[in-house]
């Protein structure tokens, strides 16, 4: 039943990354498709190669890195309702990246300077949570997410304090950079997200079988033979690093990180050697198909991409508890 | 006496800030039926969880088959000593992939799915433990009863030299507390494997266990069998409570009365007339 449904999602991604190709301001036929890349010239090719190409290849990668980082989190801390944001690596970003605005360095060092601060952000975050949440050299995954809402807090404070010092003009940036984007000019970072998202998802099926015994809590996974502080020290590094790389570079796109895995395990249960696959298959799914109506909805102009994956991912999630509200009486 | 070193514990100290188990000292015979009484707090599940790698050794060492506990892996151990606890859980999955989690010490780091092998292990102890009839329902949708019988299974799955058990009746009806038990006392006799289980009610320890161990406030109080160990002294010493015992007349094991106060001032009352 799951080769089935992996095989499905797998459908559904290429029949989005088809739809992602061709569908937008200007619509390009199917059939004009193998044509216009072979050619390599035209108006098409430029907009396929500059613009949907580089979104498509984000939109997979930050979609599917997003979910599995919310998967392996959920499966570390036996909750549901934890993302990759919960932990304050969004805000730690945020921060950063608002800092890096504020003081002017995207103007005066390059735009580079806006993933590289989110990414720095987000690596404080996990140093601190990391540090922090450990009680006598040994992790406390209660503590460490306290923590990390905590830190998350006191991120959002700092940001606020320096939008409300700043002028207009950094404040539109700050604001714009928080609403996630997926437009992103460096072919190199983007190039890094899919190998990151695609390495983070080898590294984390390699831990699938620790992460299935730690759904029984971390004494019993002890007793199945697995040790559990080293795959949750693991794990939650991987997780965290992959979730800053992708705020990083898209900025902050909420949801998907909660909501796949979520959905992803009432359809096919919590074994994570499907969970993680289907996640990350989900995940690019989600974050393609939000992509494009982004783009279209309001075509010419375009809408951020983390309103759609909030209205879109929220309205899902309802739909998901009341169904299963329903099942339970 | 045959010597009881299978399971051997020496000069073991461990615990928590403000709770240390003193200097402990005992061993287990290969194929014991073996019972931890004592009263709540006094060292019973610490001494469990040292024992199966749970909690880290302070001084001391605990030897299975004269390998030292503390230089297996994780994984080793795994394969030797198999957990059932109180609660064995609620979760949504399904009795048989719980069940075949018992498999895990075995896989090495690249073997994601079960081998035929595993399948056929799993098959064979949910057979034993007569939870294969709903090996498809999820382990969330069992009675407690069904649960603790899964978890037994999942537990010999593991193919252990020794099984813990920790309290695993506590929260079952008298039905179920013998069903457990006698699967327990059977995989014991016909199998020989080696059992050490953590107990409350003394009357269940006396009837299924060989040798007791009593635990109060950290130590080993008294070690033998149910008849040396079972005697209303140190049962009043221990638990603070009055008490009095009498030979079981089938099995000749020594059985354990409560006494109530509404009966002991009457008793009282009927002695000074």
């Amino acid at each position: 039943m799951w080769i089935g449904f992996v095989l499905l999602l797998l459908v559904l991604v290429i029949a989005a990354t088809m739809w992602s190709l061709l569908a937008g301001e200007m619509k390009i036929q199917l059939s004009q498709l193998p044509s216009i890349l072979k050619n390599k010239t035209g108006m098409e090719y430029a907009i396929l190669s500059n613009i949907r190409i580089p979104r498509l290849l984000l939109a997979f990668s930050i979609g599917g890195a997003l979910s599995i980082t919310g998967a392996i989190l959920q499966g570390i801390y036996r909750n549901p309702l934890v993302e990759p944001y919960t932990l304050g690596i969004s805000g730690g970003a945020a921060l950063g990246v608002a800092l890096v605005i504020v003081l002017g360095l995207n103007l005066k060092l390059g735009e580079f300077m806006l993933p590289v601060a989110g990414f720095a952000g987000a690596f404080v975050t996990i140093f601190l949570v990391y540090f922090l949440g450990m009680k006598r050299g040994e992790i406390n995954i209660n503590r460490m997410l306290l923590i990390g809402v905590m830190i998350s807090f006191v991120a959002s404070s700092g940001m606020m304090f320096l939008m409300s010092i700043t002028s207009a003009d950094n404040l539109h940036s700050i604001i714009f950079w928080t609403m996630g984007s997926l437009e992103e000019p460096n072919s190199s970072l983007i190039k890094t997200m899919l190998i990151a998202s695609v390495a983070g998802l080898f590294i984390a099926f390699l831990f699938a079988q620790p992460l299935n015994a730690l759904r029984l809590g971390e004494a019993k996974a002890t007793h199945l033979g697995i040790n559990a502080a080293a795959t949750i020290r693991v794990l939650f590094v991987v997780a965290s690093l992959l979730a800053g790389l992708c705020v990083a570079v898209g900025g902050i796109i909420g949801f998907v990180g909660l909501i796949i895995p979520h959905l992803m395990r009432s359809i096919i249960g919590s074994d994570y050697r499907i969970l993680l696959i289907s996640s990350f298959l989900g995940g690019s799914l989600f974050l393609i198909v939000s992509d494009v109506l982004a783009r279209t909805i309001i075509a010419p102009n375009e809408l951020p991409i983390g309103v759609i994956t909030g209205i879109v991912g929220g309205l899902v999630f309802i739909l998901v508890l009341s169904r299963s509200k329903l099942k339970t009486i | 006496m045959m010597d009881k070193n299978y399971l051997k514990v020496e000069n073991l100290i461990c615990g928590y800030r403000g709770f240390q188990l003193d200097s402990l000292n005992f061993g287990i015979q290969r194929g014991d039926f073996a019972g931890i009484i004592g009263p709540n707090g006094s060292g019973k599940t610490t001494l469990l969880k040292a024992i199966s790698g749970e909690i880290k050794i302070g001084k001391g060492h605990i030897s299975l088959s004269d390998k030292n506990l503390s230089h297996l892996s994780i994984r080793e151990k795994a394969k030797s000593i198999a957990v059932v606890t109180q609660h064995t859980e609620a979760v949504p999955i399904s009795v048989e992939d719980y069940v075949l989690m018992g498999r895990m010490p075995y896989r090495s780091d690249f073997q994601f799915f079960e081998t035929k092998e595993d399948i056929e292990i799993a098959r064979k102890y949910m057979e034993l433990t007569d939870v294969y009839r709903f090996k498809d329902k999820l382990m969330n949708q069992l009675s407690g009863g069904e649960r603790q019988l899964a978890g037994i299974a999942r537990a010999l799955t593991q193919e252990p030299q020794l099984l813990l058990l920790d309290e695993p009746t506590s929260q079952l009806d008298i039905t179920h507390q013998v069903q457990v038990l006698n699967l327990v006392q059977d995989l014991n006799t016909q199998m020989g494997l080696t059992v050490l289980m953590i107990i409350h009610d003394l009357n269940l320890a006396s009837e299924y266990c060989d040798y007791l161990l009593m635990m109060n406030e950290g130590k080993l109080w008294k070690k033998g069998t149910p008849v040396e160990v079972l005697n209303y002294k140190t049962i009043e010493e221990v638990y603070n409570t009055v008490v009095f015992t009498q030979e079981n007349p089938l099995s000749k094991k020594p059985a354990v009365f409560l006494v109530s106060n509404k009966i002991l001032i009457q008793n009282k009352q009927n002695n000074s007339k």
